[in-house]
Order: structure tokens, then sequence, then C-alpha cells
């Protein structure tokens, strides 16, 4: 699959970078953890003769308190385990399976048809006869998992068999959650982006540009999401966009909706913050506007906001798995989890082929779990007032 | 009070006008023409010409695609509204409002009934839970809320089709009432309620985790508070700090937030009602989208909006009515 795109590949590229290192921070994280834990106990022992007060005090920095907390509750661990599996599994798996995205398994399978006959004899015994049409097919489609294409296309396996277009279920598994995961993470950045410099604007300048921005928030809030997302996505195939760069519009879409929930928070604790005594520090000393938003509000909204983005993560994950659902969003040929389930709409695909539809509703679970487990583990660790 | 209630009255009306502006020039920008549609294999066959398609188009009213034409289109439409008067469906042939008002019950039972289910299960275990806070109670009951907050809807509902319908067969399928007997009175409403089941089972999967997170939240900020520690410090027993002290404090926010769900009480659920082929609100807007009936997705979109706009107008004065401390100001 050339065809997507520039993005994808960046995309990829990034992303692959950035699940190594938060495989390697976590490993790190939790090594320096276990080794510190060990460290004290021989201080404690050596410095009993003369004892000044940095010896028996440990200093803990904001950062370590934060990590310490995080890596105490076992549900973050969870959730980053999860994560990190995923996209493990997403970004490096491609690079191990037999198949491409969209190859379709041409081995030709034979399949039967059989239907039952009863013919009774002049004795008037009955016979029951079962007729047998076999009908060989190009396409591999439907194969059970476990099997394998035949010789003459390499006799790969299919770890989860294929769907009803031949093409391999495990390999799709991956491709699909590469997009989704990588629309989620750069959507989140651009909604978080914009709702900070709206909701800067809204708490710094206030008056007429804070009306302006609450109500157009307002009014977004009002309008029901998914149905204007219908509307949207249907406008985008109206446009006759080249298929490789819907992605882009629908990202920027979704970055339109979702912005108002960032912005809301940030005008909160911009307005709350402004009062503070740092805040008239920095007016005395003169500085710029954009300086004061950017590097002295914006910087104590972060652990805020970091807690919201992973939460968002989850979030946007479910949303493109909807949208993916209602055959929206991604070009038909291109893996997609939400697509996957809807596989299931099919009668035929419902009732045998299970194997094509529960394993990509269930990697859209864990995604979503894993992040907001990871959220749910982040917002308590960074909460400052949370003793424990 | 009563000020502040005309002027939000009065704002929540603004806000509509721009929602409807929004929604109208969103709606008639969108690329499945009815008319078109439905007249093309026709146009095809030679039976009517482009003059007819154009006409047919003056008459819905969806002919002049200009900049102008979509303003007036709008003021029409808004004209039309103020007089309560929706318009008639393109793809349904009826007035609007009256399809509305019919498919709003069947969405609506459901989510009652499905929000009744849901407090009752998710308030007595989010308090259990934050009461008990780090015990197995809480533990489980934290990751059950959690994999009830990440299920995505369609997949719950195909997995329970495929599970208690085609698999177990304790259950139909699809649809809201069995198409091979003919039901008459109760026998009929008894087949509705049973075709309800599945639907229903997974609205409280999805939504039950959501609001046992909250009380769970709101009952660990009450037993922090000074109030509580008063409260054992006076010696009373646990169970009347809990049952009396806490519960009671804990059903400030949650109250505010049942007047926060109108909208999905009548607004009903556009991808359930699909998955399960429910003739409710939510499926029929979805038709309707799909074919590009404009005066039904007005109709449905703005409904939506009105809903939103009066449950959160409700949960402001909710607020102020159970807690006393609370002065709604400006």
């Amino acid at each position: 699959m050339t065809s997507l795109l520039a993005l994808s590949k960046a995309a990829v590229a990034t992303l692959v970078v950035l699940s190594v290192v938060i495989v390697a921070v976590a490993i790190g994280v939790t090594v320096y953890l276990v080794l510190r834990a060990k460290r004290p106990q021989k201080a404690a022992a050596t410095s009993s003769e003369n004892v000044s007060l940095a010896d028996s005090v440990r200093v803990l920095s904001p950062t370590r308190l934060v990590l310490r907390r995080f890596f105490r509750s076992k549900l973050s661990l969870v959730g980053l385990g999860m994560i990190a599996a995923l996209l493990l599994f997403i970004f490096v798996g491609p690079l191990f399976t037999p198949w491409g995205e969209s190859e379709i398994d041409y081995t030709q399978v034979t399949s039967y048809n059989y239907r039952e006959i009863s013919v009774k004899d002049a004795d008037g015994n009955e016979y029951t006869v079962y007729e047998m049409t076999t009908f060989v097919g190009n396409v591999n489609k439907n194969a059970y998992p476990f099997t394998r294409s035949d010789e003459e296309h390499g006799n790969r396996l299919h770890l989860l068999g294929t769907d009803e277009n031949g093409r391999d279920v495990f390999t799709r598994l991956m491709y699909g959650g590469q997009k989704s995961i990588s629309l989620s993470f750069f959507t989140v950045i651009l909604y978080v982006s914009l709702g900070i410099v709206m909701g800067s604007i809204a708490g710094y300048v206030g008056k007429w540009a804070d009306q302006i921005i609450m109500r157009i928030v307002d009014v977004i809030n009002c309008v029901p999401s998914l149905p204007i997302m219908l509307i949207l996505s249907a406008l985008l195939e109206s446009m006759e966009i080249a298929q490789e760069q819907r992605i882009y519009y629908l990202m920027g879409l979704l970055t339109l909706i979702d912005w108002t929930g960032i912005a809301r928070l940030v005008r909160g604790q911009i307005l709350f913050l402004r009062e503070q005594e740092y805040m008239v520090a920095a007016d005395a000393l003169g500085l710029s506007a954009p300086r004061k938003i950017f590097k002295h509000l914006v910087p104590n909204i972060i652990p805020q906001l970091i807690v919201v983005m992973t939460l968002g993560l989850g979030n946007m994950v479910l949303y493109e798995a909807t949208l993916g659902y209602l055959g929206l969003g991604f070009p038909l040929d291109v893996a997609s989890w939400g697509r996957m389930v809807n596989s299931a709409t099919n009668n035929e695909v419902l009732k045998n082929y299970p194997f094509i539809w529960v394993p990509a509703g269930i990697c859209i679970v864990l995604a979503v779990l894993g992040f907001n487990f990871l959220g749910d583990g982040l917002r308590d660790a960074l909460d400052p007032k949370m003793k424990r | 009070m009563a000020k502040y209630i005309i002027k939000r009255i009065l704002y929540s009306i603004l806000v509509l006008l721009l929602v409807s502006m929004l929604i109208y020039g969103l709606v008639r920008l969108l690329p499945n023409d009815y008319v078109e549609n439905k007249l093309l294999p026709m146009l095809n066959q030679g039976t009517v010409s482009e003059d007819d398609i154009q006409r047919m188009k003056e008459l819905y009213g969806i002919a002049d695609n200009s900049f102008g034409g979509i303003v007036k289109g709008y003021f029409g439409w808004l004209g039309n509204a103020l007089k309560g008067d929706l318009g008639i469906s393109f793809k349904y042939s009826e007035p609007v409002a009256k399809v509305i008002g019919r498919s709003m019950w069947v969405s609506f039972i459901i989510a009652v009934l499905a929000y009744i289910l849901v407090y009752l299960i998710a308030i007595p275990l989010g308090i259990k839970s934050a009461v008990k806070q780090y015990s197995v109670l809480d533990y489980s009951v934290t990751t059950f809320t959690m994999i009830g907050i990440s299920l995505p809807g369609f997949f719950l509902a195909t997995a329970l089709i495929k599970i208690f319908a085609v698999d177990l067969g304790w259950f139909p399928q699809q649809g809201l009432e069995d198409a091979t007997t003919l039901n008459e009175g109760f026998s009929r409403f008894l087949d509705q309620v049973y075709h309800c089941i599945l639907p229903m089972a997974t609205l409280v999967i999805l939504s039950v985790g959501g609001t046992m997170r909250h009380t769970r939240t709101n009952t660990l900020e009450v037993l922090n508070a000074d109030y509580i520690r008063t409260a054992r410090a006076k010696g009373l027993s646990e169970k009347t700090v809990v049952y009396k002290h806490v519960f009671r404090n804990t059903m400030i926010p949650m109250v505010t937030m049942m007047a926060g769900v109108l909208p999905s009480l009548f607004g009903g659920a556009m991808i359930l009602e699909n998955v399960f082929s429910l003739p409710g609100i939510g499926k029929l807007a979805y038709d309707a989208l799909v074919v590009g009936d404009i005066p039904f997705i007005m109709g449905y979109e703005m409904f939506l909006a009105i809903l939103t706009v009066i449950g959160t107008l409700l949960s402001d004065i909710a607020y102020v009515l159970v807690d006393p401390r609370i002065k709604l100001g400006k």
C-alpha cells in the first residue's frame, strides 16, 4: 500500500520511535525504582556515625514524586503495559507478518454445498440422499485461523484467518491500529493546541474575545456531534478529495469539533491563575502577553492537559472506530478496526466467522482501556493534593 | 432566580439560532440531493426530463444552491419553524413533528428503563466502593467501570446479538416486533418489550460505568469533608454517617447529572438503534441523513439542540434546589 501516504509514513516513523521510547522509559524507570528502593537501607547503615541532615533526609523532586505515585498504582501499570504492547504490535508487528495490508490470498479453495434429497422407491422405503456440489473459488476467503495458503502462494500462515475478501485478518489488525492510533494522536495534539490558544485568549484577554469564543464553544457544544460528523463526512465524499488526503480533512474536522472542552478548561484555569501573586510579579516585570501566557500560565495547566490528552486519545480511538463502523473516514480498502467489526452486519459472518470481527473489537477495547487506565493513573499521580 | 432563568432562556434562544444556521448551511451543502437520488433511475430511463427534476426541486425548495438561495431557504425554514411547522419530511412523507413524536417514544421507553436500571446499580455500588476504598470490591468496580467506558457500543451490541440471539437463541436478533406472527393489544406490547431487552442491556452496560465512577469520585470527596469528621467525632455509627450524611451529600452532583441526561433520553442512540434495527428516532434520523432529507435532519438536530439547552438549564436549577448553599448569581 503505497497510497497510504506521506502522513502514514511519517506517522509510522514517529510512532515507532515513540513506542520504543515509551517502552524503554517504562523499563528504565521500573529498574531505577527497584534499585532505588534498595539503596536507602545501605545508606542508613553507614551513616550511623556522623549524621548530617542531608544524609537522613531524602529530597524528592516533584517529577520523582509523580513517578513514584504513578508506579505505585497497579492499574496505571497495567495501562502502560497494554499501550506498550499495543504499540509494539501495530508498529513493529507488520515487519514480521508475511502478508500485506490489502494483499488478497488467491489460493484456490474448494468449498462444498450440499442439499438433502429424499426419495421414495416403489416399496415405500425412504432414502435420503445428499447431493454435493463442489465449487472452486479463486480467493481464499473466510479461511479459518491457523490455516495456510498453498505452496504456490508461499505457504504463509493466516494466524486469525482471512476476511470475506481473502485478506489476512491478523495483518489488517496491525495496519488498522496504525491508522487509528496515528489519527487519534495527531488529532488530539491538534485540538489540544487549538483549545489552548482559544482558551488562553478567552481567559487572558477577556471582554469581547471571551464573549465571542465562549459563544462559539456554546454553539458547538449544542450541536450533536455524531450527526454532524456524518454530514461532514458525506461532504468530504462529495468534494471528491483524493482518498489519500481524506485523513487530513478528517483530522481537521475532528479538531474543529473537539477543541471546546480544552478551551473551557484552559480558560477556567487561567482565570484562576491570573489572580495569583506570581502573575502580579510577571506584570510588574513588564513581560509581554504571549510570554506571560505561554511561559507562566500554560505550564501550570500542563498536568491537567496531560490527563485530558491521555483520556482524549482513548476517546478518539473510539470515535474513529465508530466512524469506521459507519463506513466513513478511511478509504474502503484501507484496514480499519471499526470497519472490521462492521463485517458482522453480514449475517453469514456474524453466525459463522467470529474471528473476522471479534479481534478487532477486542483491539479497540484494549486500546481505549489502556489509555483510560493511563490517564486515570496520571490524574492521581499529578494531583498535588494526593499525599499518598 | 426568575431573572436569572429568563436571562438564560433568552441566551439559549440566541445559541439555538446560531446552531440552526450552522446546521442548515451544512445540510444544504450535502451531496445527497434527495430529488436527484430519487429521480435518477427514471431520468436514465427517460421517463422524466431534466426540467421535471428542476421543477421537483423547486417544489421541495432546494433548487437554488447559491448562497442567496440557501439564506432564503433558511429564513423560509425558520419562519415556518417559529410558527410550529417543521415542514414535511421528504423520506417519510409526513410532517416532521409527527414522525419525531411517533418514533421518539420507542427510544424514550428503552432509555428510561435503562437509566433507571443504571442508577439502581451504579449508585449503591459506587458508594460502597468509595467507602471501602482499595478493597477487592473497589478494584473490581473500578476495573468493570473502565471496561464499560471503553467498550464501543456497536461492538458490544454485535457481541450480545451473537451470543444471546444467534448462538443461544434467547432473544430476537433485530427489530421491534416479530414479523411472522400477528400480535394484538397486550401480547403485542409484551413482544415489543421482549425485543427491547437486548438493546436495553447494551445501554445499561455502556452507561453504568460512567455513573458508577461519578458516584465513587463524589463519595470520596464527601468522605474527606470536615463535616464527616465532625459526624464521626460526635460518635455517630458508621452506618448513620454513610447513609445519612455521606449519601445525601453525594446526591447533590448526581441530581444535576440526572437532569443532564435529557438529550439521551429522548434523542435516541443512533448507532445502537441501527445495529438492532429499532425504529427509534436515532435510526430514522440516520436514514434521513443518508438520503439527504433536509426537513427531517433539521427537525431532529434542532430537537436535540433544544433538549441539550433545556437539560443544562434544568441541571443548573436542580443544583440550586438540592443545595441551598448555592445561589445563582448575575
